[in-house]
């Protein structure tokens, strides 16, 4: 297969950036996303150029390293992919490719298609965690979680942190990214006793860090490569009023842990 | 020669580590906060490390590759973590998990270490769930457990098909926790390149900030290494592309030793190569083999479609050769098996390796919707990989080069050589013997992170309370720095053609034919013979785009590759003389006669760690004999 | 680097907008009720007599000024937000983002503005009158004759067609709205939120052909 490649290239945070087309030709069907770019990048190479640096680790889908956005859509045109789980028969031999990194002032541009998500990062520092040192928990099965409650725990916790519903938002909001941590631990019993604390804090790093606001478009959902539905993100605005309101009410704020 | 002492205490088996910690000194919590540690690595172990010990009130530096500890490869175990609950009631034990890993590892671990690391799984599942990690549950709120490979009772706790992930933001959350209290400092995007010891003591590492190419020191009292495996010596393997052996290495080229690097486990179920620019092997959980029925046709070269082909023409070579176990048997097994059919003619498939793993009589008796419940992730990664849909026919699987269970010599504490160099996880060698039991890794990891090395830590620390601040313009960082500078200088001044990527490709097809999977005294020599030509052609002809001071992946891969040539010689080394085969390490010359593999219990029962004499030198064999008090060396039979 | 926020957290922006604009839309349920009345057949009788009623209630007054608050705080904040939103990517996607999205709600700021400049016709048409704000029109009785001033107004083609399309602009607001505003309360529901979908279209379309029927009464029937 042949592609036209339309790649974002800028050499560093300071200097301008600009589109670099480039033709690629004799593609396998089979190949990876990223494994076009790396054959790419060995043409590139060895034609005496800079390659294209993006980043990847796992290559499996899972670490969240990659991400890139392809013809309009964070991972491409895929649902449910990331960019390294993307092969290339999903594309029409011929083709022009867009290739551009994700767009977000909190996740400014380092190299290429590298961007800086430490702003993720310290959203989870405010509070995606659940205070407890090692040593001090209780027998496992001595809380019991319901497994409706662990299973959406589950789904809410299988965030990658690629950063692809801030790409897709038109608001490079991170709700849905916050809300899965949160949401994560307001559905297990061993969440609850900070709840209320955590989406306070995480809510306000989120606001911190110049992420968009939510205005329910739901394009976060469609692009998340692992499917986290923004039923958390409704989740997440119910804990965040109970932790306004109901959090203010003496008395009630001990209750249901 | 320097004796290798695994100070391992007296005492009976499961005593033995009660005991030791009761005798282990202490530092006071006002001089905690006096003592810096760095720990390299945010995987399991690192990040687990790095947030107990902040959690006791010690300062922390935490180091990592990526740009978030979340995405350390650890991430990437699919399968599950043991623990000997013993929840099912089916009479599993800390005693029962003990025996069957050092079983499964061919009686080439330590018992007193393996012991230990059974002993604390509970707690591991305990603090774990307590983390809010979503464990997959019961109906009744309880926790739910599933069998895998190698053993007959059901003590795998797991997240779907996703429990590395689960596990490791659960560690990234308590390491979270402890940043923002403080205690930990996070540094992202840095590779450790060496390691400072001074007056014989680990004391700091020199790290290269990937993104301004600078290079810095860091001092501390005490540096953990909790970096993983080397897996990716074979190029083609389940691990992350950015996993690399430099820093493990450069602390074994300061004189830590490292134990048997020929140990490395290949996993029978990952999915086959499917084009050239291929640069990653994806896993698919051990735990498939649970529901799936491993087969190959009965015929030669049969390449019909999978479906085409009838039961009575299909051969279940597992479930024929290891009837007890049946596709259950450990992985170094069940690898060779696989291979040895489609060397055999029997594979499938255009290239004929691989063969395949099939859940037509599972779909049947529980249902599709059981079967996505448990694996649906890993069926919808495979139909994404493959365009290839399993719930409507067979997956094709191959083994691949997955986990080290070679790595730093360590003691019981789970030091170094170098006082004050601990490794922990998969850097370390201790725990897995010759081969590695599913879902033992993320126990073993989140053990040593979280209730084993902060011990033994702090009873190695309670020596420096009054040694002060160690300050970074000591001579050997200097030193260390020069080296490095020198070695990233040395490497950009070549200016070759060929990309990093293509020597590594060919690096991992040496590693792969000469000390992978089947060895033999001949293909290793001439493994080591075709290292030392590709090393030459590496150092004369390869190219280096962009300068130093900036984000250079190829840089950064240039530096791991390097590395490469180094320890797939030392494998070679190791493997030739090891003259019998144990685990995932097969000698064609020692075999018995139905093709299981024949152990030498005389001459080597022992861990084989090499200490490095100075490049081009032959490195020297340290033995540590092994002693088994409470198992009894047996043939390793699945039959 | 430690950023802190200053300003309401997002998510409490985000409950006002949902609440104010729950308001807003029971508003149009009431307002569509009395416009109703209008084709009642009888000269603009009844809906008279309750125009009248409500001039003359001191609650309904009470009420009005709360709805104007509504209406204010909903637009401010809703071009607040906007301009935030288009803050937090300072440079663009050079390809048009192909995420699909619910229906309408990447459009919710451009019926938004379409919305608010037919309101802005719409109250000197009508309520700045009432309030004495704009002069009477010759052909009404009386600053309070609703009724004349409509018949007058949508007997012309040209004012007919601009209030129709802003009502189906308004349609495709609330489109998204209704549902987006349950989301925005953290009001979710397995079961129910597919209802809420389906009710929130229902009234979308109520709304705009309810008010849509009137000018069209008017050019056509009366």
């Amino acid at each position: 297969m042949d592609f036209k490649l339309k790649i974002w290239r800028q050499k560093n945070a300071r200097e301008k950036g600009g589109f670099r087309t480039y033709p690629i030709n004799d593609v396998s069907p089979e190949m990876s996303f990223l494994e076009m770019l790396d054959y790419l990048n060995k043409q590139i190479i060895e034609s005496g150029g800079e390659p294209v640096t993006f980043e990847h680790d796992c290559r499996e889908g899972i670490c969240g390293s990659c991400g890139l956005f392809i013809n309009g859509r964070p991972h491409g045109p895929m649902r449910r992919t990331t960019t390294c789980e993307l092969h290339m028969r999903e594309f029409t031999d011929g083709d022009t490719i867009v290739i551009e990194p994700w767009r977000s002032k909190a996740f400014p541009i380092i190299k290429d298609l590298v961007v800086d998500r430490s702003s993720f990062e310290r959203i989870m520092h405010a509070g995606g965690f659940i205070s407890v040192d090692t040593g001090s928990a209780p027998e496992s099965n001595s809380l019991p979680v319901s497994k409706n409650n662990s299973d959406k725990a589950f789904d809410a916790a299988a965030c990658i942190g690629c950063g692809a519903c801030v790409a897709a938002c038109k608001n490079s909001s991170a709700m849905l990214f916050a809300a899965a941590k949160i949401a994560q631990y307001a559905l297990v019993t061993q969440g609850k006793a900070e709840a209320k604390e955590r989406v306070d804090k995480m809510v306000r790093q989120m606001d911190a860090e110049g992420f968009g606001y939510c205005s329910n478009t739901y394009g976060c959902e469609f692009d998340c490569p692992k499917g986290i539905s923004i039923d958390f993100i409704a989740l997440m605005n119910r804990e965040f009023f109970s932790s306004k309101v109901c959090r203010q009410i003496p008395g009630r704020y001990t209750r249901k842990v | 020669m320097q004796k290798l002492d695994s100070k391992i205490p007296d005492g009976p088996l499961a005593e033995k580590w009660k005991n030791y910690k009761a005798g282990l000194r202490l530092v006071s919590p006002a001089n905690k906060k006096k003592i810096e540690i760095i720990v390299v690595g945010t995987g399991l172990a690192g990040s687990a490390a790095a947030s107990s010990l902040g959690e006791l009130g010690y300062k922390v530096k935490v180091f990592c590759f990526q740009d978030s500890p979340r995405r350390a490869h650890s991430v990437a175990a699919q399968g599950g973590i043991n623990a000997a609950k013993n929840y099912r009631n089916d009479n599993d034990s800390v005693y029962r998990l003990f025996h069957d890993m050092i079983k499964g590892g061919d009686y080439r671990a330590r018992e007193a270490n393996v012991y230990r690391a059974a002993e604390v799984s509970n707690d591991v599942i305990d603090h774990f769930t307590a983390l809010g990690v979503p464990f997959a549950r019961d109906y009744g709120g309880t926790l739910d457990t599933r069998s895998f490979g190698g053993v007959q009772v059901s003590r795998t706790f797991y997240a779907r098909g996703q429990t590395g992930q689960q596990c490791l933001l659960g560690t990234y959350s308590s390491l979270n926790r402890q940043i923002a209290k403080g205690t930990v400092k996070m540094y992202p995007r840095r590779d450790m390149l060496d390691i400072v010891v001074i007056n014989g003591k680990a004391r700091g590492i020199i790290t290269r900030n990937l993104l301004t190419g600078q290079l810095e020191r860091h001092s501390a009292h005490a540096v953990v290494l909790a970096t993983g495996g080397y897996g990716t010596v074979f190029y083609l393997s389940t691990l992350g592309l950015g996993s690399n052996a430099t820093a493990a290495w450069s602390a074994f080229k300061k004189g830590a030793l490292f134990a048997n690097p020929s140990f490395i486990q290949i996993h029978p179920t990952s999915i086959p190569v499917l084009n050239d620019y291929q640069c990653k092997l994806t896993l698919m959980s051990e735990s498939l083999r649970n529901d799936g029925r491993v087969w190959v046709p009965k015929k030669k070269g049969d390449k019909r479609h999978p479906t085409e082909i009838p039961e009575e023409e299909r051969d279940y070579y597992l479930e024929r050769r290891y009837p007890a176990f049946g596709n259950l048997v450990p992985r170094d097994v069940a690898s060779r098996a696989a291979k040895e059919r489609c060397d055999a003619g029997y594979g499938a498939g255009d290239s004929g390796l691989s063969v395949y793993l099939d859940f037509k009589d599972a779909i049947g008796k529980q249902g599709e919707d059981k079967i996505r419940d448990k694996y649906g992730n890993l069926f919808e990664m495979y139909e994404k990989i493959t365009g290839i849909n399993p719930y409507r026919q067979p997956m094709r699987i191959y083994p691949a080069g997955h986990y080290t269970m070679g790595g730093l010599w360590v003691d019981y504490n789970l030091m170094t050589t170098i006082p004050g160099l601990f490794a922990i996880g998969e850097s370390n060698f201790s725990d897995h013997g010759a081969n590695r039991l599913g879902a033992s890794s993320l126990m073993q990891c989140c053990g040593d992170g979280y209730f084993i090395l902060p011990n033994t830590l702090s009873d190695y620390l309670a020596d420096d309370i009054r040694t002060g601040k160690i300050p970074v313009d000591e001579k050997a960082f200097e030193e260390a720095e020069e080296n490095v500078s020198e070695r990233i200088k040395q490497i950009m001044s070549v200016e070759g053609k060929q990309t990093i990527s293509s020597f590594h490709k060919r690096l991992g097809k040496i590693m792969w034919d000469h000390c992978g999977m089947k060895r033999d005294s001949e293909g290793l020599k001439k493994g080591l013979e075709l290292l030392d030509q590709l090393e030459e052609e590496f150092w004369a002809d390869i190219r280096i785009p962009g300068s130093e001071g900036e984000l250079n992946q190829e840089l950064e891969k240039a530096l791991k590759v390097a590395d490469f040539f180094e320890v797939g010689r030392l494998m070679c080394e190791d493997a030739l003389q090891r003259e019998e085969s144990c685990g995932a390490h097969f000698r064609e010359e020692h075999q018995t006669e139905t093709g299981e593999a024949k152990r030498d219990d005389k001459n080597f029962a022992y861990v084989g760690a090499w200490e490095y004499r100075g490049k081009g030198e032959k490195p020297g064999l340290h033995k540590e004999e092994l002693k088994f008090e409470y198992v009894e060396l047996k043939e390793r039979s699945y039959k | 680097m430690k950023k802190k926020a200053t300003t309401l957290p997002s998510l409490s922006q985000k409950y006002i907008m949902a609440v104010a604009g729950i308001f807003l839309m029971l508003f149009l349920i009431f307002h569509l009720a009395t416009n109703l009345l209008m084709l009642a057949g009888d000269g603009g009788k009844q809906f008279g007599n309750v125009v009248n009623f409500l001039t003359e209630n001191p609650a309904v007054k009470i009420m009005e000024y709360i709805l104007f608050a509504g209406f204010l705080l909903h637009i401010i904040l809703g071009v607040i937000l906007q301009v935030h939103n288009y803050r937090a990517r300072p440079v663009r996607y050079h390809s048009r983002l192909q995420t699909e999205t619910s229906q309408f709600s990447r459009y919710m700021i451009h019926t938004g503005v379409i919305i608010l400049v037919f309101l802005v016709i719409h109250l000197m048409n009508f309520f700045f009158i009432r309030l004495g704000w704009v002069a009477v029109p010759d052909h009404a009785e009386s600053r309070h004759d609703f009724f004349s001033m409509a018949v007058v107004l949508f007997q012309n083609p040209w004012y007919s067609l601009v209030y129709i399309v802003s009502f189906v602009f308004l349609g495709f607001h609330l489109k998204h709205a209704f549902q987006s505003a349950f989301q925005s309360l953290g009001l979710n529901h397995t079961k129910y939120t597919p209802a809420i979908k389906v009710i929130g279209t229902i009234y979308a379309l109520a709304i705009s052909i309810g008010f849509s029927l009137i000018p069209l009464y008017f050019l056509f029937i009366f």
